[in-house]
């Protein structure tokens, strides 16, 4: 297999690029940012406008660079935060599927450890969570609710800022040689 | 078609996702029914772990509270020191205890005596929604507690229980915009429906404008929305105004005025009459207190009530006789061993010199 690689020096490069973590950390980090959802803002009210399930579906579908694994981890995540919620499950799983999928997708194509692309993307996947999730609602629920822009944007540059720190720090949970 | 699947096996995963949550939507929007079993497993993987962060959370908390409160008794004995007062020091001390009384320990006194059967629960974790209006409880169905009961403290209605699982329940707050339940004024006895709208205050709604509700005035439960009994409290009047078609009334929850840890699930309700007199200051302790519990007030004395009380009144006369002033510059110290009771010898004074002992 190796042999086959290094004939290959683009598809061995592309399987260098891809963080590997173990089982642990896969399972726990998710855990970890849906408990910090439910637990945490009950007390800081205002970290409420954190999305840490959603970053942290960003961070290991750029990090494992494979649309399939995105897709696994961001339906995963998603259902996850629909179970905890009042509303249908399915809403949080779909939109975090997509999220999962794109940013694997532009993981091939970007270099997703420079922290400006980060800050970038993280903005992006917000932004897109957030306007898609309210397009579900009306499309699918036939739900009538207002977008509001300007909010969406304050907590897609809120959550970018954090994204940056916080794929830096989980970073280090990367299993290497 | 093999090779289109490995072709476009990303692809094909995305679909696939995406078209069996659809179908699962779906299914629930067209079923009005509940995918019960994920969110079982979900709430029941989640819970034990929200229990811990929450555990954990509340010893920090109780450790800084203990801590500062340490630091005022101790400031405060340095004061009662200075003061040599230690009747009051006391008397300070127990109000202090009172007033820093667990919120656990009053409503344990509540649940005691409130005529309604309740259950003590605490809540754990928000919903994964956003605006908090929702939350989960530590009690679920093994606990006796079924969809659609009503959740109180002893200041007043919080909200109902709109899912039970084995371990933890979802509770509906009253802020909450899909909230409602029926309502009536305690002094024009007017329903209404009260309302959430995901702000601070709620609404009193179907009050027409005809009616009569004044500012301040309490609202208690009507007990017409089969949910909550009767004669609990509901808010105060914050703001009414006559609208268009209705009167625009918003009440301030009482339910929230201490914080929101823990509640009571009402497993069995009884209605009660709604009070003709205002609510009490204190609305912690809706009902008296227990007769073993009452401490008897001490009948009031004419003279001085302790010790402390009486060295004070003596070196008030001793001042008064000998016209000092304490404190001022100058004066020197009074006589302290002076007779300031003439009809008895003083007890404690030294016999003066030359002078015969009395006779015994």
């Amino acid at each position: 297999m190796n042999d086959y690689i290094e004939g290959f020096p683009e598809a061995g490069r592309k399987k260098e690029r891809i963080s590997r973590f173990n089982a642990a950390a896969i399972i726990g980090i998710p855990l970890a940012a849906i408990l910090f959802q439910v637990a945490v803002p009950r007390f800081l009210s205002y970290l409420s406008y954190l999305d840490l399930p959603l970053l942290v579906t960003i961070y290991f579908s750029l990090m494992r660079r494979s649309p399939i694994e995105g897709v696994l981890f961001g339906a995963g995540i998603g259902l996850a935060q629909d179970s905890l919620s009042r509303g249908y499950v399915g809403m949080y799983g779909i939109v975090k599927t997509l999220v999962g999928y794109f940013a694997a997708s532009v993981s091939q194509r970007f270099d997703v450890e420079n922290p400006w692309i980060r800050l970038v993307l993280g903005f992006f996947f917000c932004f897109f969570h957030q306007f898609f999730y309210w397009v579900l609602k009306r499309a699918l629920l036939g739900e009538t609710l207002d977008f509001d822009l300007e909010q969406t944007l304050v907590v897609g540059i809120l959550n970018a800022a954090v994204a940056v720190p916080l794929f830096r720090t989980l970073d280090r949970l990367k299993v290497t040689g | 078609m093999e090779f289109l699947l490995n072709r476009y096996r990303n692809l094909t995963v995305l679909l696939l996702a995406i078209l069996s949550q659809l179908i699962l939507l779906a299914y629930q929007v067209k079923s009005n029914g509940d995918v019960r079993l994920i969110r079982v497993w979900a709430v029941t993987a989640v819970t034990p772990l929200a229990r811990v962060v929450e555990a954990g959370r509340a010893s920090v908390s109780r450790f800084f509270d203990d801590y500062f409160v340490l630091l005022d008794v101790r400031e405060e004995n340095k004061r009662m020191r200075r003061d040599l007062d230690r009747i009051s020091m006391e008397n300070q001390y127990l109000r202090t205890e009172l007033e820093t009384a667990d919120r656990a320990g009053a409503l344990a006194i509540f649940q005691k005596h409130a005529p309604s059967k309740t259950v003590a629960a605490q809540i754990i974790m928000n919903t994964t929604d956003s605006g908090g209006a929702e939350v989960f409880v530590n009690r679920g169905s093994s606990s006796g507690v079924k969809k659609g009961m009503a959740v109180i403290t002893p200041a007043g209605i919080v909200g109902k229980v709109v899912s039970v699982y084995p371990t933890a329940s979802m509770v509906l707050e009253i802020t909450h915009s899909n909230f409602a339940a029926g309502v009536i004024s305690q002094k024009h006895r007017v329903h209404g429906t009260l309302k959430g709208q995901d702000r601070a205050l709620v609404i009193v709604d179907d009050v027409q404008n005809e009616q009569i509700v004044d500012p301040d005035e309490w609202f208690y439960t009507s007990g017409e929305d089969g949910i909550f009994p009767k004669g609990l409290h509901a808010g105060q009047v914050a703001t009414v105004r006559a609208g268009k078609a209705r009167k625009e009334i918003y009440l301030t929850p009482s339910g929230f005025q201490n914080g929101l840890e823990e509640v009571l699930i009402i497993i069995e309700g009884v209605h009660a009459p709604i009070p003709d007199t205002p609510s009490a200051g204190q609305p912690v302790y809706l009902l008296a207190p227990p007769p073993d519990s009452v401490v008897a007030p001490a009948p009031s004395l004419p003279g001085p009530a302790s010790e402390a009380d009486r060295v004070l009144d003596r070196y008030r006369k001793i001042g008064e006789i000998q016209k000092h002033v304490y404190g001022d510059r100058g004066s020197g110290a009074p006589d302290y061993n002076v007779n300031v009771n003439p009809k008895s010898p003083p007890s404690s004074s030294p016999p003066a010199a030359g002078s015969k002992p009395p006779n015994p």
